[in-house]
């Protein structure tokens, strides 16, 4: 009679309800995102206990920060009709690839005589550039940060017939001249209402 | 992990010989470790939470209509925004009263005080509110003082004048140094 053996349990874990879940996740997060776009100002923003939430249409972003201002027009339709008018402004000739390119750049800072350059290389070279670039001229000879801002309100007036929204983005340590400069600019173009873009705060103590 | 093969080999003898079925067993662990390497990947590079915005309005620099309010010196509160955080007020007009150096932890109070002062002495009338930020202070002085009159529940809008500081307040803070 042979000795009777010890059944040894298997230890394997039925991994199917597992993998369920984890799949659900996955679908709901891949439905629910908006992929981040990279911002290459590097902008700590201030928190406030307002509520309202920005919208994400017909808006352009002006980032502040370090001295320098990078600008972010938000919806392809809208850089592409920006893009030419800015060109005709300054007699510069934008390729219809271009303007292809430029209709999926989030925020620049780079003056419009080196868009093209800018606008031809990669990713990682565009970081780079952008660091060492002084931001977009908004001194009064210079103001080009005042005709991206009148161009890019009328594309947004001509395409979607509403007005656009302007926020400011500040880093919380900028000095407040600097962000004087920017809110003149505003007020030349008669834009007296703008948002400032805060990070949500619990209501303080 | 490999699973065992826990089904007996062969049987025993004088018994018959079952055709063996297939394991239909697929091992998930590979899956499901990969599906939490993209969860957590998409849950990284997604922001849930949107900023939010706080609304400004300057008045028109060019506006030159008649239709201008006289703002009664009594019911203004002028807030002067210096450097190193600090914050100098004062109630009434500018170089009649001697303004008061507060931090922003204890500029609450005050708004709130003077708020309550303005309603008791004129029988319900808001407070008039003047922020002027000088070039000491930073951007994110500016944005909590407009959230203290959000939280202090001040209705009139703020008049943000960065334009007309004048020299008695620039000399006040100059020999306070907050400016």
């Amino acid at each position: 009679m042979p000795r009777a053996k010890v059944q040894r349990k298997s230890t394997s874990i039925d991994m199917t309800a597992m993998c369920d879940v984890s799949f659900l996740l996955l679908t709901f997060f891949i439905l629910t995102a908006t992929a981040r776009q990279p911002d290459p100002l590097d902008v700590t923003i201030p928190s406030s206990t307002y509520k309202i939430k920005v919208p994400d249409t017909d808006m352009g972003i002006l980032s502040i920060g370090k001295g320098k201002v990078f600008y972010e027009i938000l919806g392809q339709d809208i850089r592409k009709a920006t893009l030419p008018k800015m060109g005709e402004k300054y007699n510069i000739q934008f390729t219809p690839e271009e303007i292809k390119r430029f209709s999926v750049v989030g925020s620049f800072g780079v003056p419009i005589q080196n868009l093209k350059e800018f606008l031809n290389m990669n990713g990682e070279q565009r970081k780079k550039y952008q660091e060492t670039s002084g931001g977009i001229p908004t001194d009064s000879t210079n103001n080009q940060l005042a005709e991206w801002l009148m161009q890019s309100r009328h594309s947004v007036a001509e395409l979607h017939s509403t007005q656009m929204r302007v926020s400011i983005k500040g880093d919380a340590n900028e000095e407040y001249p600097t962000v004087k400069k920017v809110v003149d600019i505003l007020q030349k173009q008669k834009l007296n209402k703008f948002s400032l873009i805060t990070s949500a705060e619990g209501s303080a103590e | 992990m490999a699973e065992l093969d826990t089904s007996g080999g062969g049987g025993k003898k004088g018994k018959k010989v079952r055709s063996k079925k297939a394991n239909t067993k697929v091992d998930l662990t590979a899956m499901v470790d990969l599906a939490f390497l993209l969860i957590t990947f998409f849950m990284l590079t997604t922001s849930l939470s949107k900023p939010i915005a706080m609304d400004i309005a300057k008045p028109d620099k060019d506006d030159n209509s008649q239709e201008r309010n006289e703002l009664r010196a009594s019911e203004t509160m002028t807030i002067l925004l210096g450097k190193n955080n600090k914050v100098a007020w004062y109630m009434g007009e500018a170089g009649k009263s001697v303004p008061n150096i507060e931090s922003f932890a204890d500029i609450r109070k005050s708004i709130l005080d003077n708020k309550k002062k303005v309603a008791d002495a004129t029988g319900g009338r808001q407070i008039i509110m003047v922020i002027k930020p000088t070039s000491g202070a930073t951007y994110k002085n500016f944005v909590d003082i407009m959230d203290e009159l959000a939280i202090t529940k001040i209705k009139t809008a703020p008049a943000i004048d960065d334009e007309n500081i004048t020299d008695a307040e620039k000399d006040f803070m100059k020999k306070a140094g907050i400016l």
